[in-house]
């Protein structure tokens, strides 16, 4: 696979394992997220619910309260008795110990006159009632209570009036409450740094006076919930305000209650889950990408290794089927000629036979003829040599445990090589320890290595790799070493050496420092491998310019 | 002086095995030639050979084949295998099967006759020991 082929593979990799993890990663946090969001809003809901409906209880309890106690007071005394100041002051200061909230008592008649009144504003006697609305109001529905107003005191208050009936008398009994009771009650609802509670009439003018939402008598800054019948809760976005809103209807009264909480307050906790979801989500996703990325990396390194590995083998097999069929070529080709060099051979050494029976001394002719014949079997014994190292070439294809002389296969190689040095001014010089023993190897795969070694070395001499130089020396050596028992095989060129960053690579496969075309890069890692089969060792010295040695040993069993 | 003993060449190819007749005759050898396996096994019903050059690759009857049926009917006689194509496991099939040795052609003609000289010697050898 080339470069490209290999990113590619690495990209479609890197992102399927990005899809599949960070995906349901995404879809399991969204839908975690979304479900924990919606059951904790509507928890929010419900506690503001509650908290609305327990305020307006309270609310409710005061008033049926108050109700109760002026009703009280109405029916179980008679106009006269109430009539009378004295009585009415003493009943007052016993409701004012009771409650607070209590500013005024005062009595109306049927016909609208303030006959009766304890409490701070005196002048509030003589005036006269009929024509307000109140005053209907009372008199047809019995109990009545006021929305809040400043009045002739400029303080919010409201009344609460009461009809009463005696015999054909109506009269009513009115009190004036001071209304920061019931800020009191609305405050408690309002809840957190931003929370607001606040009463409106039926109108939606406010009845208190709320933290931020307005001012009392005002419009409140918030949506109209004057038309509430039934308990809501809303929630409410506009503009920058995002904000829940809770109203309830107020019994006996035209008011509302509404309970506001912000947003963002209450929902603090889910933001801060959303927060660390998002933050731990992003971890992760980091996580995920390093991991992908580290993996993927080592799983194309583990590929691309894998890979070289086999190309090698396979180019490996190529070599040695290539091997196989050049072999059984020339050994077809070379028993082709073996034949009729046979006949050539006979022939010629029976004309030489039949010389000696002459008597060459008196004849020029016959002896030219004599000298002819054995300069013919000369030719035929060196061609015999030749077809016979091929043959034996061939023959030896298979992989082989034998007794193999060394220093033979040494000789055989730099025959076949012999001409090739010769022709580039190559010296080869021979030093074979003649009692070298054998090694059970095979003969013919370190026929191969010696022949891959030796023509490096001619190459490099030749000038293949630096073109300036011409001619050289190719040393071979072979010795016992006794101290090890091994067989030491020398090779040793005066090239101009291999460098120090490359020495350490010359046995990678597609190491090569020819141009292209002219290498494999395969030649040493061939070598390499053959020796390392064979149970030997390669090393390799050399100097930038002094030239290379290789030195192979193996172990002699 | 004649050689005591009588070798049979037996090859195919005419010029080669005709030649070869002639310089061990000019040795001094009583030789003949036969051009083919059953030709040579026929010849030596007529007459006992001591010594046989035998080339491996012959059509019709191989080399091996003519072997083992030299072998059959006359087991003292000694063979030594030519082989034109280096076939070394012909030549130790053959060596298995009881040949002296084999010869890679083109032969050297003295040297062959050294070795049907030490064939001979071994078959004399052989015949004197008593059978196993």
């Amino acid at each position: 696979m080339g470069e490209k082929d290999y990113k590619k593979l690495w990209w479609k990799i890197v992102f399927a394992i990005l899809g599949f993890s960070l995906i349901p990663l995404f879809a399991l946090g969204i839908a975690i997220y979304y479900q924990f969001s919606v059951s904790y809003t509507a928890k929010i809901i419900e506690d503001l619910k509650t908290l609305v409906e327990n305020r307006r209880s309270a609310i409710d309890l005061f008033f049926d309260e108050r109700i109760s106690q002026l009703v009280t007071l109405a029916h179980t005394h008679s106009l006269s008795l109430l009539t009378d100041e004295t009585n009415l002051n003493v009943m007052f200061n016993t409701m004012q110990t009771r409650s607070k909230s209590f500013i005024d008592i005062g009595v109306i008649d049927w016909k609208g006159n303030h006959v009766a009144y304890v409490g701070p504003y005196p002048e509030l006697k003589g005036v006269n009632y009929k024509n307000e609305e109140w005053f209907q109001s009372v008199l047809s529905r019995g109990v009545y209570i006021s929305d809040v107003f400043m009045g002739f005191r400029k303080f919010p208050h409201f009344i609460i009036a009461v009809a009463s009936r005696q015999g054909d008398k109506t009269w009513i009994l009115r009190a004036t409450i001071n209304s920061d009771i019931i800020d009191r009650l609305v405050g408690a609802a309002q809840m957190g740094k931003r929370g607001d509670a606040f009463i409106i009439n039926k109108d939606n003018m406010l009845q208190t006076a709320p933290r931020f939402s307005g001012d009392l008598l005002g419009r409140p800054k918030a949506p109209d919930f004057s038309k509430t019948v039934e308990t809501s809760v809303e929630e409410i976005a506009s503009g920058s305000e995002h904000s829940f809103f809770s109203a309830s209807v107020i019994n006996n009264t035209r008011w509302i209650l509404v309970v506001k909480e912000e947003f963002g307050e209450q929902l603090t906790p889910l933001l801060r889950a959303r927060s660390i979801a998002v933050a731990l989500c992003l971890v992760g996703i980091l996580v995920i990408v390093v991991g992908t990325v580290l993996t993927t990396r080592s799983l194309m390194k583990e590929l691309i290794r894998v890979d070289r590995e086999k190309a090698v083998s396979d180019d490996m097999v190529i070599q040695s089927s290539k091997m196989a069929a050049l072999g059984k070529m020339a050994a077809g080709i070379a028993h082709e000629i073996n034949n009729p060099l046979a006949v050539i051979g006979e022939k010629v050494g029976w004309i030489r036979d039949l010389l000696t029976e002459e008597d060459l001394g008196h004849s020029t002719n016959l002896k030219e003829i004599d000298d002819a014949a054995r300069s013919v079997q000369a030719q035929v014994e060196r061609a015999r040599k030749v077809t016979h190292r091929f043959l034996g070439f061939a023959r030896r294809m298979e992989p082989v445990r034998e007794q193999v002389d060394v220093n033979r296969t040494l000789n055989d190689t730099v025959e076949l090589l012999g001409n090739e040095s010769r022709y580039r001014n190559i010296d080869i010089q021979m030093e074979l320890d003649p009692n070298l023993p054998r090694l059970l190897s095979d003969a013919s795969q370190l026929q191969q290595v010696f022949i891959n070694i030796i023509n490096n070395a001619i190459d490099a001499i030749d000038g293949v790799i630096d073109p300036s130089r011409r001619g050289g020396k190719i040393q071979i050596r072979t010795a016992l070493l006794s101290k090890t028992n091994e067989i030491l095989i020398e090779i040793s060129d005066d090239g101009p050496g291999i460098s120090k960053e490359n020495i350490g690579k010359i046995f990678d496969p597609f190491f090569t420092t020819k141009e292209v075309g002219k290498g494999t890069g395969l030649g040493l890692s061939i070598v390499y491998s053959i020796i390392e089969k064979l149970g030997g060792r390669v090393t390799v010295a050399s100097k930038n310019g002094k030239g290379t040695t290789f030195a192979i040993s193996f172990p002699v069993m | 002086m004649a050689e005591a003993f009588r070798v049979l060449v037996v090859d195919d190819e005419g010029d080669f095995r005709e030649t070869l007749v002639k310089r061990l005759k000019a040795r001094k050898l009583d030789v003949r030639g036969s051009e083919s396996g059953q030709s040579a096994l026929d010849l030596m019903e007529k007459i006992a050979f001591d010594v046989v050059i035998l080339d491996i690759k012959m059509p019709g009857m191989d080399g091996i084949t003519a072997l083992e049926e030299m072998k059959k009917r006359t087991p003292f006689v000694e063979v030594i295998l030519l082989t034109g194509h280096a076939s070394v496991e012909a030549g130790i099939e053959g060596m298995k099967l009881g040949a002296f040795d084999y010869v890679m052609k083109p032969v050297n003609v003295d040297e062959l006759l050294e070795k049907v000289r030490e064939a001979y010697e071994r078959k004399v050898i052989r015949e004197e020991q008593p059978e196993s």
